[in-house]
């Protein structure tokens, strides 16, 4: 069980990193954005200077909150659809 | 009116948010349903919110990630999601998406490989749409024929059967996957992945599209499981697009978040839609999202060949017009299978 899960997350990371490799090929230099801070402050101000400053953490930050908002919404919406009183266990399976 | 403007600090734009919550919440409700993430259905709506198209690709897969996620659990609970199917297919998918951009890379050594990949786009829709034709008019002469002997057809049958051609081929290792209810060699959604993620990647996109006439169609999946299933492998892609796209700089977080309070609603009620129609009714429903994306596909080749900026406006509208007019289909029948079933749970308790 443990040499197919590590084959399977040896797989995974694998094709995940492929992209990268192939896309080192790219000469092409990447297009810098920045964000202007001029006017922003308090969250917005803190964001914007993590977006120049620290890509690593605001992709980190990113790739958490996103999915983390997602299950929170989707457990509320979840909730709020089952008081309606309709039965979200069950779903009869016909093609016709 | 200022209020209904937000300031986005990364692209530094006032954005009119309303708007991305009616966009989310559109898009929720379609992905949801018919199980994909829908890019090329957010992609328009951004561009007329204004939407800086630096950032949209971005915000686009960190938003499918979020509202993926709502969907695969609430179709998992309806037991629409196979999980090891879907694993096996998305290594196949990712490799597959690998060539299909190598083969981008390739083409456009030799140039005009925008309006290549748009005509093989317009094929392959075509191609789907009629699969979908055929297979309803295939289905319907089978119940005719069941009909006239006296028969019950079975409630998973359908019109075009390409699977069963494809579960006699056996080569190990053979597995059950136990909510598709298939026993194939796991090879077979393997290739099906490999196939559907060059075909992705050769178009650069997500791959839903495609994905879900195949599980049907190919891997002999049911119209629910296959919806189930697609949006599973759409939530890991859409999450490893998250990083990447983040990663490059390409994403505006409050954007997503705004666009994911109607997006989660709406892939909620998307998926809860799906229990209210018969799978052939979920398969013709997206043959003719297939058709209105051809046809915009189709009037804006039309008019970058001969640029005719008019019939570019033209395919926006026809996108979402046509879109909004399936989502108001699958609103109003859901509606009405509620209210049937909550009427139905309360007569049973009077009884």
């Amino acid at each position: 069980m443990k040499k197919i899960l590590i084959t399977l997350l040896s797989a995974i990371s694998l094709i995940y990193f492929l992209p990268s490799i192939a896309m080192a090929k790219d000469k092409t230099p990447p297009l810098v954005v920045v964000a202007h801070t001029k006017g922003l402050s308090g969250l917005s101000l803190w964001w914007a200077n993590l977006y120049n400053d620290n890509m690593l953490l605001f992709t980190i930050l990113t790739g958490c909150i996103t999915p983390i908002a997602g299950i929170l919404i989707g457990f509320i919406t979840d909730y709020l659809l089952s008081l309606t009183g309709i039965d979200l266990t069950k779903r009869e399976l016909a093609e016709h | 009116m200022d209020w209904l403007y937000i300031h986005m600090p990364i692209s530094g734009v006032d954005l009119f948010w309303p708007g991305l919550i009616i966009l989310g919440l559109g898009v929720g409700i379609l992905g949801g349903f018919y199980g994909m993430g829908g890019a090329w259905m957010i992609t328009p709506g951004l561009n007329i919110l204004g939407f800086p198209m630096a950032f949209a690709i971005g915000t686009d897969i960190a938003h499918i990630a979020g509202k993926s996620i709502v969907s695969t659990i609430r179709h998992a609970k309806f037991g629409n999601v196979d999980y090891p199917l879907g694993v096996a297919m998305i290594l196949g998918t990712m490799a597959g998406f690998e060539v299909g951009a190598q083969i981008v890379m390739f083409l456009e050594r030799i140039g005009k490989v925008d309006l290549y990949l748009r005509i093989i786009y317009l094929i392959l829709l075509a191609f789907i749409f009629t699969t979908v034709v055929l297979d309803y008019l295939k289905l319907k002469k089978k119940e005719k024929l069941a009909k006239e002997k006296g028969e019950q057809l079975d409630k998973l049958a359908s019109g075009v059967t390409w699977y069963k051609t494809l579960h006699k081929i056996k080569i190990p290792p053979v597995m059950t996957f136990k909510q598709a209810q298939i026993t194939v060699s796991l090879w077979l959604p393997m290739f099906v992945g490999f196939a559907t993620g060059v075909v992705a990647g050769l178009l650069g996109i997500g791959g839903g599209l495609i994905r879900m006439p195949a599980l049907i169609y190919l891997v002999g999946c049911p119209t629910h499981v296959a919806v189930g299933t697609d949006l599973f492998e759409v939530m890991i892609s859409g999450l490893y697009g998250t990083f990447t796209y983040t990663w490059k700089g390409r994403t505006e977080l409050l954007a997503v978040f705004i666009m994911l309070i109607g997006a989660a609603v709406g892939a909620q009620f998307g998926a809860v839609a799906t229990k209210y129609f018969k799978g052939m009714i979920i398969r013709v429903l997206f043959g003719a999202a297939v058709c209105i994306a051809a046809t915009s596909i189709a009037q804006k080749l039309i008019a970058r060949i001969y640029d005719i900026k008019w019939l570019d406006d033209v395919s926006t509208v026809t996108i979402l017009g046509g879109l909004s007019v399936l989502m108001f289909i699958i609103v109003a029948k859901a509606i009405a299978g509620m209210r049937k079933e909550i009427q139905m749970k309360k007569m049973a308790q009077k009884s």
